[in-house]
């Protein structure tokens, strides 16, 4: 939705949507968390930090625009997914992996 | 870590849980300062100490109040817990502030009944009258609407932080202390509202017309920051204060730089007058420190044995 400011100035009234990515401190990579409104990249990076790391749970944050997101779709969930589904042997599960090989 | 536990909760891998008994500030212990040596460095007077402490964490105290009003108020739920979280982290100084106070000079608590399990700093917060709070005016102005409120924070954060950046060398260690911590927190606290205050002078020509007017209102008591009081230079004779009219210069200078962002001159307005020259620090207050108190204080003072 769009209106015109005092000045002209075409105004949104809804700031974008953004998905927040976060790092735990013992965590290896990001995990998508949630999502929230921000007028801007900057903001909403700011944002994130206020709404998703104040217990402490983060060190690393990625914003991203929801509109940038390209997400696979429900109705192309059978032929996406479903042939992967009896290929037991595409799983490392076959043979011992040794110790000294971490985050497996 | 296991994947599963990764894709059931997304938290299940962020939330450190062996730190889960200190979550979050004051759920944990019950003395802030258990197992601090809080014995007085030569030198230094416990009630000036005790005082110089309380006119801090009233500051803090009492912006927290403020901010908290914005709960259910701010113009985003994302602002709305900015907000909240600056204030709680300003809560915390002031907990801290006012546990040191008490520990240096036990006579300012005020008297609770007999077997009353209200800490000192409590007490403090919730059972001072008026005239003993030593809060700046500046914080205990109404919230006015979210530009009137991001001036305020702007102008309180950054006279806070080159403060606290200073005291992080006070000889009282629990000062130190309390001051290099509040240090990252102001760092945000000033960041966030100097970001604010520019998109507002650079949206459109009603956020700008209101960011003058909170201008106008705030400005007049950002004098009274600098002013010298007799307890402050006592202590800073003896290494353990800040003199509050060195900041003047680091405060015009941070300030400066928001406004030629925001493509603002810096505000030529008088400063609000004192009463028989004194103001917050000698416990002068404007009208709205009164209702501020009332309505933070009702619950506390119904149920002054009351275990919370």
């Amino acid at each position: 939705m769009t209106h015109n400011g005092s000045d002209g100035i075409e105004v949104s009234a809804d700031w974008p949507l953004y998905e927040v990515f976060v790092r735990g401190k013992r965590g290896l990579n990001h995990v998508h968390v949630g999502s929230l409104h921000a007028a801007d990249d900057e903001m909403a990076l700011r944002h994130a930090r206020d709404v998703y790391t104040r217990r402490n749970e983060g060190v690393s944050i990625w914003v991203v625009g929801s509109a940038n997101i390209v997400a696979s779709s429900p109705a192309e969930k059978d032929p996406f997914f479903a042939p992967s589904g009896d290929k037991v042997y595409r799983h490392p599960t076959f043979y011992d992996i040794p110790d000294s090989v971490p985050h497996m | 870590m296991n994947r599963h536990d990764d894709q059931a909760s997304p938290y299940a891998g962020l939330v450190d849980a062996d730190a889960h008994d200190q979550w979050a500030f004051g759920t944990s212990f019950d003395d802030p300062l258990a197992g601090v040596d809080t014995t007085l460095a030569d030198g230094i007077d416990g009630a000036d100490l005790a005082t110089y402490c309380v006119m801090l964490a009233d500051d803090a105290l009492i912006c927290t109040q403020r901010l908290a009003q914005w709960c259910t108020n701010a113009p985003e739920i994302e602002e709305e817990l900015a907000l909240a979280n600056i204030g709680l982290d300003l809560l915390g100084q002031a907990r801290l502030l006012l546990a040191r106070a008490a520990a240096a000079d036990p006579t300012i608590v005020p008297a609770l009944p007999e077997g009353s399990p209200v800490p000192a700093e409590d007490a403090l917060a919730f059972f001072r009258d008026e005239p003993a709070f030593r809060c700046v005016r500046l914080v205990e102005l109404a919230n006015g609407d979210f530009a009137h409120s991001i001036t305020r924070l702007l102008a309180f954060s950054t006279f806070r932080l080159a403060a606290l950046q200073r005291l992080g060398g006070s000889r009282d260690p629990v000062l130190a202390a309390v001051a290099t911590k509040g240090v990252k927190e102001l760092t945000y606290h000033r960041d966030y509202a100097a970001r604010w205050f520019i998109t507002l002078a650079g949206g459109t020509g009603e956020s700008r017309r209101r960011l003058e007017q909170a201008i106008t209102a705030v400005w007049p008591y950002v004098d009274e920051l600098f002013r010298p009081n007799p307890v402050e230079q006592r202590l800073v004779a003896v290494g353990a204060a800040v003199d509050s009219s060195t900041l003047r210069g680091e405060f015009d200078s941070v300030v400066g730089q928001v406004f030629r962002a925001s493509e603002w001159s810096p505000p030529t307005v008088l400063p609000a007058s004192l009463v028989a020259s004194r103001s917050g620090r000698d416990g002068i207050h404007t009208q709205a420190l009164s209702y501020l108190l009332a309505e933070m204080q009702s619950v506390a003072r119904a149920h002054p044995t009351g275990t919370w």
